[in-house]
């Protein structure tokens, strides 16, 4: 296959894509979000576990389901990796670097920005095709919702588990 | 272009192809272009565009309004095209209506209903009202524009919505005809699936829906452009269909309904345009089909609609079908000979049309629809606006190619090599092409 595809697909996403960390969704979290991407129906389920004795609110690990493309899982289990440990703080500031990332057409940012992402800076070639940007964000839109409701400790708003019909 | 019976020739295909400039470009860094995706829109031929460009140019003006000439020569132009595309599928002008798309056609019928139901369009309307233990009968395999109006309009009456089912092959179960019973008021379903490419029992069903007295709408959005339609001998009271999937422009769509149902429905959508007689009290409305056309109508797009219907009839529908079903023919076999992939559909090309929807096992369809348009393969990803057969089919998500008149056997070709080596550039198991 030509360079663009494997750009895109580097080993590192296509590894994600099938270990996807922190897969399986666990009990006692304090807050939840289901998103949808309604181009494809892509969806995914995660929550935000805090952890216990901390001053300020510390995300322990996040867990999650879904269903989706490689990119949007590959999204998902790197998002895991890298927001375990992190407090608010750096949950939104990992959020608006990936996101600069993601508006960025495929040109890499800077080195410090880079580095940390960590292996989220593969993504790097899905900026180049506007229809999977979004593919990419899901997990992080989700990751933003939860912990929103778990701060505010409003119940989550959670999807059906399947649609009616 | 000559009328043949047969399929194309090779000399004929060319020339068609010249005749849609879009299909000579490139794509991702000057790959070929090869367009598998007109079951989500046709591409269009230049006669098309050069219509719609003459009426702005020379003809331009509000129709059946104003008595000056430009006005008279849109309007002609306008008239001329509902001429055009009810003798294609075999009915009379007047029974033609003008919308925005097919969606807004099957909307056109839905909403007559619940406003029959509120006692709009009085007695004449009686035989559209709808309430509590009344049933509407769609399919699982419906587009959701055949789908989700009619869930509206029990929601908003009171009826009970029911379906066919649909084989484990991906065509609807006339096993299941016996849901269609006495309660039934009407039948809505798809001539041709948009995902399973197959071509529905029409005439089963509609003997079942007329032998309890329901009405038949046809969802003929994928079958009017690449077969013959009559929708006169298909016996069916409404069908739609969209400009744009048959070589038309984006904006125009058809709503058929036989001529005395259309008399006794009321308007969905009201205003100027559509009226006789307005006080300061009430209206009194237009015949159909102007009382179905409120507002400014969207001329040049059916100016473009005539230009593209006299281009499939200049071929013939029965040269297209043939022409299409060779293409059908390879590709559904192509498809369905690679190892790890999966048809969502009849796997022969006995009534289907060349809609082609597949599982590549443990590929998202994203992730194929990608590598495929790296090669310049445009086909579709997702669920096609049809979710519940997609679950039907144990699947949430597919990939689609589907095939036009300027299709040819080398770009089938093309898409089925590139497609046999999807799941190794996945690294997963061997594959075959
Ligand atoms: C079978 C079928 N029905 C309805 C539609 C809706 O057509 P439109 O979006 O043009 O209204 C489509 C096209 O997407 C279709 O394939």
């Amino acid at each position: 296959m030509a360079d663009a595809m494997e750009q895109l697909y580097q080993q590192v996403i296509l590894d994600h894509a099938r270990e996807k960390h922190g897969y399986g969704l666990e009990q006692g979290a304090a807050g939840e979000s289901f998103q949808v991407n309604p181009t494809c129906g892509d969806e995914v389920r995660l929550r935000v576990h805090l952890a216990d004795g901390t001053a300020a609110p510390v995300i322990e690990r996040v867990s999650w389901e879904g269903l989706g493309c490689s990119i949007s899982q590959a999204s998902l289990s790197v998002l895991s990796d890298l927001v375990a440990g992190a407090d608010v703080a750096r949950a939104d500031e990992l959020t608006e670097t990936f996101r600069a990332l993601m508006s960025g057409r495929g040109q890499p940012l800077d080195a410090e920005r880079e580095e940390m992402l960590g292996d989220a800076g593969a993504f790097v070639g899905v900026a180049k095709y506007p229809a999977r940007i979004k593919c990419a964000l899901l997990g992080w839109m989700a990751l933003r919702d939860a912990l929103a409701h778990a701060l505010t400790a409003e119940p989550s708003i959670v999807a059906p588990d399947q649609e009616k019909s | 272009m000559t009328t043949t019976a047969g399929p194309l020739t090779a000399t004929e295909l060319i020339a068609i192809r010249e005749d849609f400039p879009l299909l000579e470009r490139t794509v991702r860094g000057g790959r070929p272009l090869v367009y598998l995706d007109s079951a989500a829109t046709s591409q269009k031929p230049e006669c098309v565009t050069d219509a719609e460009q003459d009426f702005y140019l020379r003809r331009n003006a509000a129709v059946h309004r104003g008595a000056h000439q430009l006005a008279e020569e849109a309007t002609e132009a306008y008239e001329k095209a509902r001429a055009a595309v009810a003798g294609l599928v075999g009915v009379d002008a007047g029974e033609i209506v003008w919308t925005k798309n097919a969606t807004e056609a099957i909307n056109h019928v839905a909403y007559a209903m619940s406003n029959a139901t509120l006692g709009r369009g009085g007695e004449d309307a009686a035989a559209l009202r709808l309430g509590p233990g009344d049933e509407i009968v769609v399919t699982e395999a419906e587009h959701h524009a055949n789908l989700v109006p009619w869930q509206e309009l029990c929601a908003r009456t009171g009826a009970t919505l029911r379906w066919l089912g649909v084989t484990d092959e991906g065509r609807i179960d006339t096993g299941t005809l016996g849901v269609i019973n006495e309660r039934t008021r009407l039948v809505a379903f798809a001539h041709a699936s948009n995902v399973t490419g197959a071509i529905a029992p029409v005439a089963a069903i509609v003997a079942a829906a007329h032998a309890v007295g329901a009405l038949v709408v046809l969802d003929a959005c994928q079958s009017v452009p690449h077969l013959p339609v009559d929708l006169r001998a298909l016996d069916v009271d409404f069908a739609a269909f969209s400009g744009h999937k048959m070589l038309g422009p984006t904006g125009i769509g058809v709503l058929y309904g036989r001529a005395d149902l259309l008399a006794a429905m009321p308007p969905f959508l009201t205003g100027g345009s559509m009226v006789e007689v307005v006080t300061m009290e009430s209206t009194s409305y237009a015949p159909p089909p102007q009382r179905f056309e409120a507002g400014t109508q969207m001329v040049a797009q059916t100016v473009g609609l005539n230009a593209a219907a006299d281009y499939l009839a200049e071929l013939g529908m029965s040269a297209v079908a043939a022409h299409e079903a060779v293409l059908t023919e390879h590709l559904v076999r192509g498809v369905a000979g690679i190892d790890g992939v999966r048809v969502l559909g009849p796997t022969d090309a006995t009534d289907r049309l060349g809609v082609v929807a597949f599982d590549v096992a443990g590929v998202h369809p994203h992730d194929v629809g990608q590598v495929l348009d790296d090669a310049g393969i445009a086909i579709r990803v997702g669920h096609h606006c049809a979710q519940p057969v997609h679950r039907r089919l144990g699947v949430h998500a597919s990939a689609r190619a589907s095939v036009g008149i300027y299709t040819t056997h080398a770009e089938i070709d093309v898409f089925l090599e590139h497609l046999a080596g999807v799941r190794s550039f996945f690294g997963l198991g061997g594959s075959r092409g």
